[in-house]
């Protein structure tokens, strides 16, 4: 499978040659696991064992400064957990999270680094309940400058807040209102302004567009891009939509129940997919172009994560697994060579490696 | 020519509240065909779930029907009292909503809410009901479905409950179907799986849908014709290949380029400013008026009919002098 020398060099962005200087986010076999055991008492008197929820197993990916990674995947595959991993919101079993080299378990405790903590914030999926209904907009996105201590005086933080507003479309004039005189899209803005409020420097979005209505999301997008422009924002962007995570980022990460099976730059991924799953997914999509071409839905639904599949956790799933696939977890490597020898993408699927993935016809011209 | 199954002409549905009467859906009409697959497209607030709602009489009060008429069959359906409108929702015009979980009783197996619907609308004993109910659970692709008909909604997972629901709005062969939002809340890929059944039942049956979604994608899958919905009035109408492809009312225009696309690397996405104005608040004239980009002096004052476009038709005054 070491076909396809296309020439996307540029973007190919991973595998041995990676420029440590660009890199700012380093993810290393990252793993959270949960304890959703039954309380003690009950465990003890039903003879019960403790229940863990690997929910990111061995997650590992660098994001470079000024790009956009996408992590896309369905309900339950651990995006979201990857996401409140990186800003704080859970703490890692297992692995590191460097930020700009500094690994983010100082942030709390080494005082030189307190500082670059405000640099990561996050955008959550729900404007409505991400917002505090009892505060005004002005005193939402005050909040973080207050609160690191960012600037003093009345006047100059009035107009920080007046920028902020003007920044994310909105005007000064908002800021005396409640975020229940917004509409959906609206307060998606706001919660941008509030992260941009500590001069951040990368966001995590968490489906930030995915409760918004198709022109309004547009709109976000669109302001999300050019604020990246103006900026030098880098984010990581989480969506179950694969047409919006195309549209977004330069590079893309497939999850499947807590791992990444595939990482590629875009064109790569989209044009020519190589795990059983992330074809899967393109296949899902609904044909909008209406090319015609029937889609086969592949059977089966996402495992209990309580229980996954020995393995790899697709192989239930997937047409093309073997006895290998149910023993065996497969591991990220290298696929395809560029020019310059760096790989393609990296995939963890043994049929791939092993060569037994037929070649795909594209249903999407990139 | 024969006569259309739905016919819906210049419905209104209105809330009274204390502060006035709020007017959700504005001088609708359209039509289904045996057999044909209507999508209605839009933004929330568009009144494309309350179009659906008045169809099948489960319109929440203080919501009710101000003017119009709704034929089925030929046969007036707006105006018929409680129990007649009963018979009507299940055995007739059957609905599938987008949570399913809310759709199904959680205190009663699968297989028991399938017998009582059955029974309700079919002259069948217990046991025909319950073969029936297996044989339909089979139908919508629901495995060992003679030992899962026992379990209850709990125990089984998003998909698996939609094709329930599936299940029991076919359970008595209705002419059509509503179906609201039925993939939104469900995985890419289970929606896939869900559309595809849906397509290949109602074809199978000559069922009838109007399928109520956010989400062009599946319209184009799935619907002939489609009619987009904004601020409670229909802005355009026609075979779907047509609106998607070549749309003619401008917020179909905007809409459409709103969608980000993996067959187009664009820059930026086509952006509607503003957004959809409030029940409260319905400019004068073309609804979309303030944010369109073509509007000139008449779509101020003067609301726009239907207009032919080529083969769709658009509520809009730019096609006023084509038909003029």
């Amino acid at each position: 499978m070491k076909v396809l020398a296309e020439a996307h060099t540029a973007h190919a962005r991973h595998g041995p040659a990676v420029e440590r200087a660009s890199v700012l986010l380093q993810v290393a076999h990252a793993t959270k696991v949960f304890d959703v055991s039954p309380p003690w008492l009950a465990r003890m008197l039903g003879r019960e064992p403790r229940v863990l929820l690997h929910a990111v197993e061995d997650v590992s990916f660098d994001i470079r400064r000024g790009e956009t990674l996408g992590l896309v995947g369905e309900s339950g595959c651990g995006k979201s957990t990857v996401a409140r991993l990186i800003v704080g919101l859970y703490r890692l079993t297992a692995g590191t999270i460097t930020y700009d080299g500094v690994d983010i378990r100082s942030f709390a405790s080494g005082r030189g680094h307190r500082s670059l903590r405000r640099k990561l914030q996050m955008i959550f999926q729900d404007p409505y309940a991400s917002l505090n209904p009892r505060w005004r907009v002005a005193d939402i996105i005050a909040e973080p400058i207050r609160a690191q201590r960012l600037l003093r005086g009345r006047a100059a933080m009035r107009a920080r807040i007046d920028e902020l507003l003007l920044q994310v479309g909105l005007s000064p004039a908002d800021g005396h209102k409640y975020p229940h005189q917004f509409s959906g899209g609206q307060r998606q803005r706001i919660s941008i302004a509030r992260a941009l409020a500590s001069e951040a420097e990368f966001l995590a979005c968490d489906e930030p567009t995915s409760a918004l209505d198709v022109s309004v999301q547009a709109q976000v997008l669109n302001l999300m891009r050019d604020l990246q422009r103006r900026l030098g924002l880098t984010y990581l962007f989480i969506s179950h939509n694969l047409a919006v995570v195309h549209h977004v980022a330069d590079r893309v990460g497939v999850m499947y129940l807590g791992r990444i099976v595939e990482l590629a730059d875009k064109r790569t991924l989209f044009a020519n997919p190589r795990h059983p799953y992330t074809r899967m997914l393109l296949d899902a999509i609904p044909d909008i172009a209406m090319s015609g071409k029937p889609r086969t839905p592949v059977a089966g639904e996402v495992p209990n994560p309580l229980s996954p599949p020995t393995g790899c956790a697709f192989h239930p799933r997937c047409p093309l697994a073997n006895e290998r696939c149910t023993r065996e977890t497969p591991v990220l490597r290298g696929e395809g060579r560029g020019p310059q020898g760096e790989y393609e993408t990296l995939v963890a699927c043994h049929a791939v490696e092993e060569g037994r993935v037929p070649a795909r016809e594209g249903r999407i011209p990139v | 020519m024969t006569r259309a199954l739905l016919e819906v002409e210049h419905l209104r549905v209105e809330f009274p509240t204390r502060r006035g009467v709020l007017v959700a859906v504005d001088d609708v009409s359209f039509t289904i065909a045996h057999g044909e697959v209507l999508g209605v497209v839009g933004e929330s607030g568009a009144g494309k779930s309350l179009t659906g709602a008045a169809i099948i009489g489960l319109l929440e009060p203080p919501g009710r029907i101000a003017a119009g008429e709704i034929l089925l069959d030929g046969e007036r359906i707006d105006r018929l009292p409680h129990e007649a409108m009963r018979r009507i929702r299940g055995r007739r015009i059957g609905a599938i909503f987008q949570d399913p979980l809310a759709s199904l009783d959680p205190l009663f197996s699968i297989g028991q809410q399938l017998v009582e619907t059955i029974r309700t609308h079919l002259p069948m004993s217990d046991a025909q009901a319950r073969k029936r109910a297996v044989e339909l659970l089979q139908e919508v692709g629901i495995p060992a479905a003679a030992r899962r008909i026992d379990h209850y909604p709990h125990q089984f997972s998003g998909g698996m409950r939609q094709r329930v629901v599936i299940a029991l709005a076919l359970a008595a062969n209705p002419q059509l179907i509503i179906a609201d939002e039925p993939t939104t809340a469900l995985d890419v890929s289970i929606q896939a799986q869900i559309i595809t059944l849906l397509k290949r039942l109602c074809r199978d049956h000559g069922t009838a849908v109007m399928l109520v979604t956010h989400d062009m994608g599946v319209i184009a899958e799935t619907a002939d014709r489609v009619a987009v919905m904004y601020a409670g009035r229909i802005v355009e109408t026609g075979p779907v290949a047509d609106v998607i492809n070549a749309p003619k009312h401008p917020y179909t225009v905007g809409l459409m380029g709103s969608i980000p696309s993996i067959a187009a690397d664009r820059e930026r996405l086509v952006q509607i400013d503003g957004s959809m104005p409030r029940l409260t608040a319905i400019p004068s004239g073309c609804p979309f008026h303030p944010r369109c980009p073509r509007v000139f002096d008449r779509c101020v004052d003067e609301r726009p009919d239907l207009l032919d476009a080529g083969t769709s038709r658009a509520a809009c005054w730019l096609h006023a002098a084509v038909t003029a």
